[in-house]
């Protein structure tokens, strides 16, 4: 007998997207996605994640927290690569406004614009948002 | 004694700063702590407003939000001085009240 999460069989493919709009250290929000992209890397599926908006700001290269006691978790989006997570996405809009460029970025990305980023989202089977 | 206003939210993504500028007196103090930092660095699109604030009032950041958020004190827009922990207890001290912008 199947599970439920099963239902369509195994070895069928999604597309998961996870789209990141906050800043980090602020809230909770950034780590939390980090954590949950993790978790689900184990399950083998397409998953992306895009940074808009504040989102840009968990890239910045250079992150020290060693004045604020919080957990610098800026490397681990270094180690997506290793979970097979690849594919992340930048807006050039948001990158722009706040005056940063892919230099400004700890990991290599592809950096797009709104309108492309939009119909990217569009594809998706599921959008995960923090 | 003037007020100490504190903003703790990014200007893009709240109207905090905007809210508190609106609100401050000539002559008060604004402190930017936590998201509130990414408005004192340069070559943003909230420049002009933040250098607005400047010729009104004394901007303060606070240095390990800005560290922990990649930024450096070189990023700064000129005018706006960088405080540390003992800094931000400094400027409780010298002014009466605090109104924190959240």
């Amino acid at each position: 007998m199947s599970e439920p999460w099963e239902e369509e069989g195994p070895g069928t493919i999604k597309k998961f997207m996870y789209v990141n709009r906050k800043a980090p250290y602020g809230t909770i929000y950034a780590l939390e996605s980090l954590e949950v992209v993790l978790i689900a890397a184990a399950f083998e599926q397409d998953v992306s994640m895009a940074f808009l908006d504040d989102g840009v700001y968990q890239l910045k290269k250079g992150q020290d927290t060693a004045g604020i006691g919080m957990k610098n978790f800026s490397p681990t989006y270094r180690a997506l690569e290793g979970y097979d997570v690849e594919k992340l996405y930048v807006e050039a809009e948001s990158l722009a406004e706040r005056g940063l460029s892919e230099d400004d970025l700890l990991v290599p990305v592809e950096v797009m614009g709104r309108e492309a980023l939009a119909a990217l989202m569009d594809e998706q089977d599921v959008i995960l948002s923090f | 004694m003037s007020m100490l206003h504190t903003v703790n939210k990014s200007p893009f993504e709240r109207n905090t700063l905007a809210a508190c500028i609106g609100h401050a007196l000539p002559g008060s103090a604004i402190l930017l702590i936590e998201d509130g930092v990414y408005a004192a660095v340069r070559g943003t699109s909230h420049e002009d407003m933040v250098r607005g604030a400047i010729a009104e009032h004394t901007l303060y950041v606070l240095g390990p939000d800005l560290l922990a958020r990649g930024m450096k004190p070189e990023q700064v827009i000129e005018g706006i001085s960088v405080v540390d922990y003992g800094g931000f207890v400094d400027l409780t001290e010298q002014h009466e009240r605090v109104q924190s912008w959240l």
